[in-house]
């Protein structure tokens, strides 16, 4: 059975509070007391949380949990503002409810869809699904990281995600743009592929940040 | 998007007639484009003088500023830095884009390779937008024509609403016509400009409405660059814009939040789709290529597998062989041994001695270190033909497009030693002369790679001048040279490694453009190769004549007594004789000074076997010539120039210490 969409909201905050030292006092506050009582019981039963002085704390089952629709958010994040241009604006209300909807391994398919990313538009770590850690690529029409891709295949730039703006820009400059038709000439010791009639060489952390949807052969 | 569809098409009238192209206002006409775009050729074309041209990005560092001649009037012509976009990234672009917004250029030429149309198309719609007076030329037209691509030279000025011209200019193919373009200088309006994102729009309109000042673009692109965040623009806004400024803040801030990707990335999609329209309408490509012999011979270049051993084989041929043994034995033999000596020499002392009394003054210009017998004999017998061979070598491979194949196979090396593949053009310009190279660290992008590879340069990478002498020296003797070769690169990854580890400041990832190889072309090289000799003769051989006079007073004062005196000390502990420690003063002076002195010494029979790998390993490590040192005071200032000064000579012999203790102490026989 699924859980309901409040109990993920409080595993998910309280996830966030833990992992990434969010606010050390989230008590719920937004919630109404009714809802929020089910929500926590909801969660006893599952055991995903433990109650003690007042203090509600995820347990090793919950963490997991807490993991997964965090997870799930930061790829429905990654989803709307990548492939379906979605204005910022409206990224985190669509993002609170796409994530309910890719539960039960849905979340991989985004996932490997999406190249496996590793950082949510606002820069915060995705956590890893199991896809991630197997690595696999396996799926109709994907995106994948530039250096993945064998040489002499094709594809088309989907995005790009660059530690720096300065390097976005360069590259941008260079003709490396989404939409742009690509081919790998080869991967090592640097990755060279071809944009138009222009040949490119860039190093591996490059590569790894230019997210191209293969041909199929 | 249907705009495109029902626009209707503007028809370009090319007349004298012109409201915007008065031809008596013409003064000034600005070369903008991306690198390898000929921009140089061109420049060369319209002014009859010549810069470097290059097939590198970045290699023009300086503008390049001419006279031409266009009808009955003298335009001045700016070679601008290479440029891929108006909102700047490196040094060179911010110096382009300086040129665009102060120097106000009556036309705007953007050369742009004609195979890579589309790819250039965005700058081109960012420079209508910043309403400049833009023509486009598409260069290399001739290349293009070979492969096929045929280009609708109307229908993109209809599309643009602009000039557009095609050019060879290698070949001076076009030029009439492109003189009489920018003469008649004819825009219609309105010319093809994106339009954006809603937000984005509202934004700018707003931003227009709020400037109040002038700033050599039009508002929208002021506006624009505000948008992606230029900090110089914002900067200049600052400074002239007292009253509006905190509403303009606000309006991009306010726009800002509404995306969540940096709105330079949202435009420049924007303008590469339009970009790819515009191409669409205009350029009609054949469909298939075939793998050419000179695609496959690049493969070749660029697999490990292959490509190393043809590095090996390039440095062979063109560093040993032609620069090693061709420039610096054989020319250097018959200039020094039979011109100099043989003639020049003794006809001038002779001369001096008939006519000069005064000794001193006899040995300032016919001494041991004399001006005329030592400074112009080496400038001309020495340096020249080393110097000489090594950038006729160096433009060769520059011409073929080499170089940044060598860039891709050695970033994996270089990324250790803190630096990346684009290092590697100064790091070989250094092995022709580590003055030069040192300029050209510019190129670099951060300031911690071009303070590693200053250190690198000044510390192990030897000089041509040095590098000659060394081969002479060691010449026919392979187990030193070795030796030598292995501590000099050993040094390099140690020093360069450490660098990378101690230095802070971001690590810059490697990008680079792949340009096609091509045969390089003798009037290239040629051209090339006399600009760099020239550079050379007017930048560092003063300083060599300087460098005469001032030895002439050391040694005249007893100065130079009392330094070689304290210098015998260190020199002995590496095991050297005392006499090297002349040649280690010297090679303050000029590297080459301090190399040519070991030669004095091996020629006499003093130095052999450890003693001479160890002179050799320590004078190349040992400071940089007296022009590197005060280039790296010009580039990278006072301080860090003195850091590495003082590093560099204590290091020197350090690892000349440790060399010799390591030879002997093992009992190695040479």
């Amino acid at each position: 059975m699924d859980l309901s969409e409040d109990a993920e909201e409080i595993l998910e905050n309280l996830w966030i509070r833990d992992e990434e030292k969010g606010d050390p006092t989230y008590n719920f506050t937004s919630m109404e007391a009714e809802t929020k009582n089910r929500a926590l019981k909801e969660l006893s039963k599952f055991n995903f949380i433990s109650v003690s002085k007042n203090q509600i704390s995820l347990t090793e089952k919950g963490k997991a949990e807490a993991e997964n629709v965090v997870r799930r958010h930061r790829l429905a994040e990654r989803l709307l503002v990548d492939l379906l241009d979605t204005e910022i604006g409206l990224v985190e209300e669509a993002a609170c409810k796409l994530e309910h909807a890719i539960r039960r391994g849905i979340d991989e398919n985004v996932c490997i869809l999406l190249g496996h990313p590793r950082v949510c538009p606002h820069g915060k770590q995705i956590p890893k699904g199991r896809c991630c850690r197997r690595g696999s690529t396996k799926a109709d029409k994907i995106v994948v990281p530039l250096s993945q891709i064998e040489p002499n295949r094709e594809g088309k730039i989907a995005y790009i995600q660059t530690k720096g703006r300065g390097r976005l820009q360069k590259l941008m400059a260079m003709g490396v743009t989404p939409g742009m038709p690509i081919r790998v000439i080869q991967r090592f010791p640097s990755h060279v592929f071809q944009i138009g009639r222009t040949q490119i060489a860039v190093d591996e952390e490059i590569a790894n940040e230019i997210f191209v949807v293969e041909y199929s052969s | 998007m249907t705009r495109f569809r029902v626009r209707k098409r503007r028809r370009f009238r090319g007349g004298r007639h012109s409201p915007s192209g008065a031809p008596s206002g013409l003064k000034k006409i600005a070369l903008v484009g991306s690198p390898n775009t000929g921009k140089s050729v061109m420049f060369h074309n319209l002014t009859g003088s010549y810069a470097t041209v290059s097939n590198y990005p970045g290699t023009t560092v300086e503008v390049s500023r001419g006279k031409g001649k266009l009808g009955n009037n003298e335009v001045e012509v700016v070679d601008t830095p290479g440029t891929y976009a108006l909102l700047p990234i490196t040094e060179d672009e911010r110096v382009a884009r300086s040129i665009l917004l102060e120097e106000k250029p009556g036309v705007v030429l953007q050369l742009v390779d004609a195979k890579n149309l589309e790819r250039m198309l965005p700058l081109t719609l960012q420079l209508i937008e910043a309403g400049l007076q833009v023509i486009l030329d598409l260069n290399m037209i001739d290349e293009a024509e070979k492969l096929g691509i045929k280009i609708d030279v109307k229908r993109l000025e209809e599309e643009l609403g602009i000039p557009v011209a095609t050019t060879a200019a290698t070949s001076r193919r076009g030029m009439e016509n492109l003189r009489e373009k920018i003469l008649n200088y004819c825009r219609t309006e309105p010319a093809r400009k994106p339009q954006y994102n809603l937000h984005i729009e509202s934004a700018l309109e707003k931003i227009s409405r709020l400037l109040k000042e002038d700033y050599g673009l039009s508002r929208r692109a002021i506006g624009l660059l505000l948008l992606q965040d230029d900090h110089e623009i914002w900067e200049r806004i600052k400074a002239r814009e007292d009253k509006n400024f905190t509403q303009i803040e606000k309006v991009v801030e306010e726009t800002r939040q509404k995306y969540s990707q940096p709105i330079n990335y949202i435009v420049n999609r924007k303008r590469v789709w339009e970009a790819k329209q515009i191409a669409a309408e205009a350029v009609t490509t054949p469909p298939e290529f075939k793998t050419t012999a000179k695609e496959r011979l690049s493969r070749l270049m660029m697999n490990p597998i292959t490509g190393i051993p043809i590095l090996a084989l390039v440095l062979y041929f063109g560093l040993y062989q032609f620069v090693g043994v061709f420039g610096a034995q054989t020319l250097v033999d018959f200039l020094e041994g039979q011109i100099f000596e043989g003639y020049f020499n003794p006809f001038i002392t002779q001369l001096f001695e008939t006519y000069i009394e005064y000794v001193p003054l006899q040995e300032l210009f016919v001494g041991e270190y004399g001006i005329i017998t030592l400074g112009i004999r080496y400038a001309i017998a020495l340096i020249l033909p080393i110097v000489g061979t090594f950038f006729i070598a160096f433009s060769i491979i520059e011409d073929t497009g080499y170089l940044p194949r060598m860039a891709l196979l050695i970033d994996r090396v270089f990324k250790k030693i803190g630096l990346n593949g684009r290092a590697v053009i100064p790091m070989t310009l250094g092995l022709g002369c580590g003055t030069m190279a040192t300029i050209v660290t510019r190129t670099l992008e951060t300031k911690r790679e071009r303070v590693i590879a200053t250190i690198l340069l000044a510390l192990t990478i030897p000089c041509s001048a040095q590098l000659g002498v060394l081969f002479a020296i060691m010449a026919g003797n392979p187990l030193p040279l070795l030796l030598w070769a292995l501590v000099v690169v050993l040094v390099f990854l140690l020093v360069g490694s450490l660098a990378a580890r101690l230095m802070p400041g971001e690590k810059p990832g490697f990008y680079m453009e792949i340009p096609p190889l091509r045969m390089p072309k003798i009037s290239n090289v040629l051209m090339k190769t006399f600009t760099r000799v020239e550079w050379y003769f007017k930048e560092v051989f003063p300083m060599f004549i300087l460098a005469s006079i001032a030895i002439w007073i050391g040694q005249i004062t007893g100065l130079f007594d009392i330094l070689i005196n304290v210098l015998a000390y260190p020199v002995q502990w590496i095991g050297l004789p005392s006499g090297a420690a002349t040649a280690v003063l010297f090679g303050f002076f000029r590297r080459d000074y301090g190399a040519a002195g070991l030669y004095d010494l091996q020629q006499a029979g003093v130095l052999s076997g450890i003693p001479l790998v160890v002179a050799a390993v320590t004078l190349t490590l040992f400071v940089p010539c007296i022009a590197q040192f005060s280039v790296m005071i010009k580039e990278r200032g006072l301080k860090i120039a003195l850091a590495i000064g003082l590093f560099v000579f204590f290091f020197a012999f350090v690892v000349g210490f440790l060399l010799n203790l390591t030879l002997t102490s093992l009992g190695v026989q040479l």
